[in-house]
């Protein structure tokens, strides 16, 4: 038997949805099967990862404050896949954003206010901008590879966060700990009342419907999805391919920088050595499993802040590393980038097929 | 050839479907030892699902194959070569950035160092006046020369039926002649060759037998000897063919379009420029450019539509309004709409609905767009009006491109860029692989455009197309224009002299603007072009 | 600066240069066969955990290299499995490889975090690395030998062999190897087992040699310059073993800088550690640079390098 792949004439709308959800599923059900295989108690895993954060509601808050940079970087980072740039620096640019947040929260010095805030998250949008805005560089003038250098920078960024936070953004009353002075409370986003859901949260809902109406209806949106489709028809309809580099990275960076300031200003207040959390690898997942549609980066952001927070539950419950929620994030983008077959193809299965100069073999008999 | 020998291959009952086509329907033929036949039919008839069957590449869904009259399934091209069936393709399996003795090495089956393939190599080279050195880096060939690569590497094999498609497409009229030499000695050898082509004269000139095919379907076998070119051509087509209406008089009016020594840099490391390109069109006159392919014509079609620009703006003047050094988005502005030769992913994108593509390239001038914001109603509005104008088979604007056949995509671009009444169109190919209806409905629409009082420039590889449609012919050779000739004093001696870049006495290259000797030895130009998208 | 100290650097860079060299040949070879693997770090921390625990359970270094090139080659054929078989886009699976791969190996290597093995030494008598140039040639570990050796293996292999003629050609244009009769499918699947296997072999290098123990993401970004290496490279054997010193000195500096032993340097004490760190991945970045301005207008990349193959049946 062998597989047989017929083209559709167009991309199955229904399988554009189906396919998210299977793989979702299908992630569980291998879940319990691998972690089985591991003895570890597979099936209380799976529960614990993906269903303990969605039942139990005092896990609803952590949820929430965990999707929220998951959704906002996914959101810049499908813009790009759009187009077909690859950032999988947004990590990098994450931390430079918060870091530079953190610059002017310091600058600051003991002012506060909306303010002070609202040029804490400006800062973190430019600083993830321009992070990302050297290999649009790179990219554009000389045609480096951006998965390559957006890669490299978050390692160089991961140095920067070293160096500032052991040394110029040390706080001078933290006992030569390597960490920022904690914001005061009013340089800190406002909270939704008696929870820890800070206002970046919101950001984070209302940004992919903003996102959804630029992709769909402007021209801004139409030229991300020619250049990432056909680019060679996007020249010839006009849109410049470096402008497109550019845009893709810039609000990839920014938002990555934007989604470091909130998480900085909103849920951290303060920035150490483990700030960053592989959020900006883990968006990559959400913009895939999202099928690079800002409404499905939301629904996708929550799922994966579900794996996250699930992820912490099962540490306790089932004694496993935080790192084996990546298996399942992990299995996840390698089902849902499977599952693309189904949407462009019809895929059937067909028997053997005739081997070399045998006669050809009789038809089986119907009903045998 | 004699009668009396056994067939070498017959088909019976051949039959081929793929999703929403019947490719090959219950086709049945014979191929003797020694025999040139004919392998005849329109672009989509069917001819290459067939032969590609034959050489193992796709298997049939229902009849036989016999070979020397026993029946074979032939599993695989290695299968194919072990019988003794060799092919050269139309569109040539080579390695461009391999040597000729690597690429004809992979093509060989049997394990043989290198050192003793190059001189069988050389060996059959010079039997068949094949010249080449088996050293060259592919990709450093002329299409000619590398189809003699193919060639070569089919005959090592010692074939005893050598497939042929379409072969002749990308030579000049002269290398045509030593390829038929060539086959005709193999044929005298007692080598079958099965000859796939649409060109009639080709066919009465080489072969013995002609198998005309339409739509899938066999529908004669004959002596193309005792044909007329004007019988095969309505076997192949089916109805007779409409004639195309010009107008009677055709009077040319003033200068509308001015190309004025445009030269663009080569494009990568194998890409061509074009060098010191210079002709005038007129209100009312289609331009006809000729050539084989790969000598510039996509080079020119981006340096004419604005995906590369110059630095002069003055290189290419529409109504004295130089527009040289802007964009495709400007120069649409200005009136100039463009037709690629690549539909997919070029003229269009085939994921994308039709009233999105209609977005591609008409949104300006239909106003499909309203601060910043795309006005999808508008865009729908015009797609219908490009559907049914130019009787597109498509199932409404919101069809993706990519679920058109070739021809209606076609007709789709060609509608949605003269609907926005175009003062100067430059189409390249527009009927490159386009049924016999839909091509006569293109060639109507130009006709009529330049009628209104447009500027055509056709680039096109069909010499026929040319001939029918044109005012004023011109031939581009490695990035360079011949002088333009008016139509009625061409003749296809010299278009053939000048596609093969053979500059004699009657056929000198624009002497106003290129002194001849610059051309004979070309001294390297400073480009003053640039890609569209730097800066 | 004596000799002794030259010397012992060389031998450090040679050896912190072996496991980027061991995957970016590995990596070549799939390149150069149309593919792009972006999962090396993940296919390098398998083959690091999976050697590290066969080495425990055998006590066998030789069987743990094996192991971890087993280990390499599976999930490489998992990665195969998804963009050969069901067409995948490259760059997202081999990203998720990475993410994969970093997931497994914690997990795996949960119950063998404060093991240790001996490490996998020099297996060449003790007396031939007794004098600062026997050490020079004798001191290292086998693995690095047999990276040597895979340098010239691959580039005969690639330029010699009928083999490597097929690979490359399947790498140039897949539809033409293919309609010559060339299984273009079955070339990428073993390139890309043999290419998951030497990263496996890589990988273990760290957890063998380096440091003979086990630690979650101990391989730390150098499967990325793996991949870079093999850009810098140009896709040939040869340039790579330069490739892979350049980047040794800079990991060397890296090392020194953090022990502050690079007090032969001018003002080495005002530079933060944390710049020597950052030196391997932006020279990458700078060399990546310096190679797209030499290829302008024509890379030497293989045409096929991570596009999906499509025939037409």
């Amino acid at each position: 038997m062998r597989i047989k792949l017929e083209k559709r004439p167009d991309p199955s709308r229904l399988m554009l949805v189906v396919t998210p959800i299977a793989s979702v599923l299908l992630t569980m059900l291998l879940g319990v099967i691998v972690f089985d295989a591991l003895g570890i108690d597979g099936q209380r895993a799976v529960i614990d990862i993906f269903l303990t954060p969605l039942l139990a509601s005092y896990k609803w808050q952590d949820v929430a404050v965990k999707a929220a940079p998951l959704i906002i970087i996914g959101l810049g980072l499908s813009i790009g896949n759009r187009a077909n740039v690859w950032n999988i620096g947004a990590e990098g640019q994450y931390v430079i954003g918060a870091l530079c947040a953190a610059g002017v929260g310091i600058a600051a010095g003991p002012v506060g206010g909306p303010l002070v805030i609202a040029a804490m998250i400006m800062a973190g949008i430019v600083g993830g901008g321009a992070w990302a805005a050297v290999p649009a560089v790179l990219k554009t003038r000389l045609g480096v590879n951006e998965i390559l250098s957006t890669l490299m920078f978050t390692y160089v960024a991961l140095q920067v966060l070293s160096y500032l936070v052991g040394g110029p953004f040390k706080d001078p009353n933290g006992r030569n700990f390597p960490a920022t002075a904690p914001l005061t409370a009013d340089q800190t986003l406002p909270l939704l009342p008696f929870t820890s859901v800070h206002l970046g949260v919101g950001v984070a809902l209302v940004l992919p419907f903003l996102f959804w109406f630029l992709m769909s209806r402007s021209v801004f949106g139409y030229q991300i999805r020619v250049v990432g489709a056909a680019p060679h028809a996007a020249r010839h309809g006009g849109f410049d391919g470096n402008q497109t580099v550019w845009l893709a990275l810039l609000i990839g960076g920014g938002m990555a920088g934007l989604a470091g300031a909130l998480e900085f200003t909103g849920a951290l207040k303060t920035i150490n050595l483990g700030f960053p959390s592989g959020y900006g690898f883990t968006a990559i997942i959400v913009a895939f499993l999202g099928r690079l549609h800002p409404i499905g980066v939301l629904i996708a952001g929550i799922v994966l802040a579900v794996t996250y927070v699930g992820g912490q539950v099962a540490q306790t419950t089932v004694h496993i590393p935080n790192a084996t929620a990546g298996i399942f994030q992990a299995m996840m983008l390698f089902f849902i980038l499977a599952s693309d077959i189904f949407v462009r193809y019809r895929v059937r299965f067909i028997g053997s097929p005739k081997s070399a100069v045998s006669p050809a073999a009789p038809a089986p008999a119907a009903g045998e | 050839m004699n009668d009396r020998l056994p067939n070498r291959l017959e088909l019976i009952g051949i039959t081929k479907r793929f999703p929403g086509v019947l490719a090959n329907d219950n086709v049945s033929f014979a191929v003797k030892p020694g025999e040139i036949h004919a392998l005849l039919g329109e672009n989509g008839a069917g001819k290459s699902t067939l032969v590609k069957m034959i050489y193992g590449i796709m298997q049939p869904d229902a009849g036989d194959i016999l070979w020397n009259n026993q029946e074979i399934t032939v599993a695989n091209p290695k299968a194919a070569r072990k019988l003794g069936i060799g092919m050269v393709f139309q569109h040539f399996s080579l390695f461009d950035a391999l040597t000729v003795l690597e690429n004809i090495a992979l093509g060989m089956d049997a394990k043989i160092p290198q050192r003793e393939l190059e001189v069988k190599i050389r060996a059959v080279m010079q039997q068949y006046g094949l010249l080449l050195d088996p050293r060259r880096t592919v990709a450093t060939l002329s299409v000619g020369e590398r189809q003699r690569i193919e060639i070569v590497r089919a005959l090592l094999l010692d074939p005893k039926l050598l497939i042929m498609d379409e072969p002749t497409s990308v030579l000049t009229p002269q290398e045509v002649e030593q390829l038929f030499v060539v086959l005709r000695k193999l044929a005298s050898e007692g080598c079958s060759i099965l000859y796939i082509s649409h060109k009639l004269h080709e066919i009465k000139a080489l072969c013995d037998t002609a198998t005309i095919l339409r739509g899938g379907k066999l529908v004669d076998t004959c002596d193309p000897k005792e044909e007329t070119s004007r019988s095969m051509a309505e076997k192949m087509i089916g109805a007779g063919l409409k004639e195309i209406k010009k107008p009677a008089n055709t009077l040319l009016g003033r200068p509308k379009f001015i190309v004025d020594r445009l030269t663009t840099r080569p494009d990568g490391a194998v890409g061509i420029g074009i060098a010191e390109v210079s002709f005038t069109v007129h209100v009312g006159e289609i331009f006809g450019i000729a050539g084989v392919a790969g000598n510039g014509q996509n080079a020119l079609l981006d340096a004419l539509s604005g995906e590369i620009t110059v630095r002069r703006g003055e290189a290419i003047r529409l109504d004295e309004a130089p527009i040289g050094a802007v964009g495709p988005t400007e120069r649409r502005r200005h009136g100039l709409s463009a037709v690629p030769e690549e539909r997919n992913g070029h003229a269009a994108v085939p994921e994308f609905a039709l009233y999105d593509n209609s977005v591609l390239t008409a949104r300006d001038r239909m106003k499909m767009v309203r601060s910043g914001l795309l006005r999808r109603g508008v865009a729908k509005t015009y797609t219908d009006k490009v559907i049914a104008e130019f009787a597109v088979k498509a199932q409404g604007p919101n069809a993706t491109a990519g679920s058109l056949s070739g021809g209606n995509l076609q007709k789709y671009i060609m509608g949605r860029e003269i609907l926005q009444n175009p003062s100067v169109l430059v189409v390249s190919q527009p009927t490159w692989g386009v049924d016999a209806g839909a091509a006569a409905a293109i060639h109507q629409a130009l006709v009529d455009l330049a009628a209104e009082g447009s500027a055509i420039v056709l680039i096109s590889q069909d010499l026929d197309e040319l001939l029918s449609l044109c005012n004023t012919l011109a031939v581009i050779n490695e990035g360079r224009l011949s002088r333009p000739m008016n139509i009625e004093d061409v003749s296809i001696e010299e278009i053939g002299l000048l596609m093969g870049g053979v500059h004699g006495e009657s056929a000198e290259m624009a002497p106003t603007v290129v002194p001849p000797t610059t051309i004979v030895a070309p001294t390297p130009m400073a480009p003053e072009a640039e890609p569209a998208h730097a800066h | 600066m004596g000799t002794d100290f030259v010397i012992a650097a060389i031998i450090t860079i040679i050896g912190i240069s072996t496991p980027i060299l061991l995957a970016g040949l590995g990596e070549l070879v799939v390149e150069k066969a149309g593919v792009l693997n972006l999962g090396v770090e993940g296919m390098m921390l398998i083959g690091a955990i999976t050697g590290f625990a066969v080495t425990v359970m055998t006590g066998n270094p030789w069987l743990g290299v094996l192991g971890a090139a087993a280990g390499g080659a599976l999930s490489a054929l998992l990665f195969g499995f998804f963009v050969l078989t069901l067409n995948s886009n490259q760059v997202a699976t081999g990203l998720a490889l990475t993410i994969f791969g970093t997931g497994l190996s914690s997990l795996i290597g949960l119950s063998f975090v404060g093991r240790i093995v001996p490490q996998f030494g020099s297996s060449f008598p003790p007396a031939l690395s007794r004098d600062p140039i026997g050490r020079l040639f004798f001191s290292y570990s086998p693995l690095v030998y047999f990276a040597l050796a895979m340098v010239f293996v691959v580039a005969w292999f690639l330029r010699r062999t009928r083999s490597g003629l097929i690979l490359r050609a399947v790498g140039e244009n897949d539809l033409s190897a293919h309609s010559i009769g060339y299984s273009v499918i079955g070339v990428r699947y073993l390139a890309v087992a043999f290419g998951g296997a030497m990263a496996g072999i890589g990988g273990a290098y760290f957890s063998l040699v380096i440091t003979p123990m086990w630690a979650e993401r101990m391989t730390s970004g150098r499967g990325w310059i793996a991949l870079a290496l093999v850009v810098f490279a140009s896709w040939k054997a040869g340039r790579l073993l330069i490739g892979s010193l350049f980047f040794g000195v800079l990991m060397w500096l890296e090392l020194n800088a953090k022990a502050g032993g690079l007090s032969f340097m001018p003002y080495a004490g005002s530079i933060p550690s944390q710049f020597w760190a950052a030196m391997p991945y932006l020279m990458t970045v700078v060399v990546l640079a310096l190679i797209s301005m030499r290829d302008r207008g024509g890379s030497s990349a293989p045409a096929c390098l991570g596009k999906p193959f499509l025939p037409a049946t």
